[in-house]
């Protein structure tokens, strides 16, 4: 089963989200007031670790677990999508207290009305695919 | 690590660098960590391709995302229902007296507050608003930034992205205008 993997870096996912209460409003808000290391150690401790491990892959040109070597696409360099998406991004983001990942993970425990919050994103989703061309990136 | 020190609250140090191996494991796979391209991929399987050719693509390459989605989602069952202790998050106490002051109480014994999940608060136009309104801006903003919280602030920076960084930091303009000058409009 091919997707098996997946499946369990998922559940893997989904578990570490909610232990280090990363999926949690009250931490999102609590990070935004500058008020707790606690968000600022998470993802600085998770971006300090990315960054050994990409350039361990990169150095040792590790191959894929399908034999295939590891590329990294770089992101294009023009700057208003990244400052005005990202802008519109944290909006929601403190809003609902949960962004793309923690929205599923919270599925998964049980609190329902996130649904409107999944739904509200695909529709954002969408409402950005109809307008696409017309706004600057 | 004993059973007492899993059903705790695990410390930053700890998840901070797990999260940077679910990343090291899906590049291994020869994917890439980035939830919210599943956001799209549920337009593009609903048939949004037939009106925004940004959805005309061949989404079925993207399955092994969705089935991270349906990880994620099991994964959060397991560590509530097997892994946890009755919630009880440990918040900074000027975090507690700020939603105090908006009249909120039981702060930070759930994941989420009463206040904005509750099937009450949900039963108000308010209160839907409020839910539709955060995820809308949440996907418009990830699509039009292309990406999230794990595309941008780690997968990006991790390869040192110069555009990831501007990202993040568009993340907490928008962050810190919500938390400072529209929740207190809209609770306080």
């Amino acid at each position: 089963m091919k997707y098996l993997k997946y499946l369990l870096v998922g559940i893997f996912f989904g578990i570490v989200m909610v232990k280090s209460e990363a999926v949690s409003w009250y931490r999102i808000y609590e990070m935004f007031r500058f008020d707790s290391f606690h968000m600022y150690g998470i993802i600085g401790s998770a971006v300090v670790t990315g960054v050994i491990l990409v350039a361990l892959i990169k150095k040792t040109g590790m191959h894929s677990s399908e034999g295939k070597i590891i590329q990294f696409n770089p992101k294009a360099k023009t700057w208003p999508r990244y400052i005005i998406g990202g802008t519109l991004f944290g909006l929601g983001w403190a809003l609902a207290g949960a962004c793309p990942g923690p929205m599923f993970v919270l599925l998964g425990t049980g609190v329902f009305s996130i649904l409107l919050v999944i739904g509200g994103a695909v529709l954002g989703t969408y409402a950005y695919g109809l307008l696409r061309d017309k706004l600057p990136h | 690590m004993s059973m007492e020190a899993i059903l705790q609250p695990w410390p930053w140090y700890v998840t901070g660098p797990l999260i940077a191996l679910v990343m090291f494991l899906l590049i291994w796979f020869g994917r890439e960590f980035g939830m919210s391209a599943n956001l799209r991929t549920m337009c593009a399987m609903s048939g949004a391709g037939k009106k925004a050719k940004f959805f005309d693509y061949n989404w079925k390459e993207q399955k092994w995302n969705l089935v991270v989605v349906l990880g994620a989602i099991i994964g959060g069952f397991i560590a509530v229902f097997y892994l946890s202790k009755p919630i009880d998050i440990d918040l900074a106490a000027d975090t507690v007296a700020a939603l105090q002051s908006f009249g909120w109480d039981n702060i930070g014994d759930s994941l989420v507050p009463g206040e904005i999940y509750s099937a009450d608060a949900v039963m108000s136009f308010k209160g839907i608003a409020v839910l539709v309104l955060g995820g809308f801006f949440v996907g418009f903003g990830a699509r039009y930034a292309g990406g999230c919280t794990s595309g941008h602030a780690i997968s990006g920076l991790s390869n040192l992205q110069l555009p990831s960084l501007v990202a993040v930091i568009g993340f907490f303009i928008g962050g810190l205008i919500m938390t400072h000058f529209i929740l207190p409009l809209i609770f306080g």
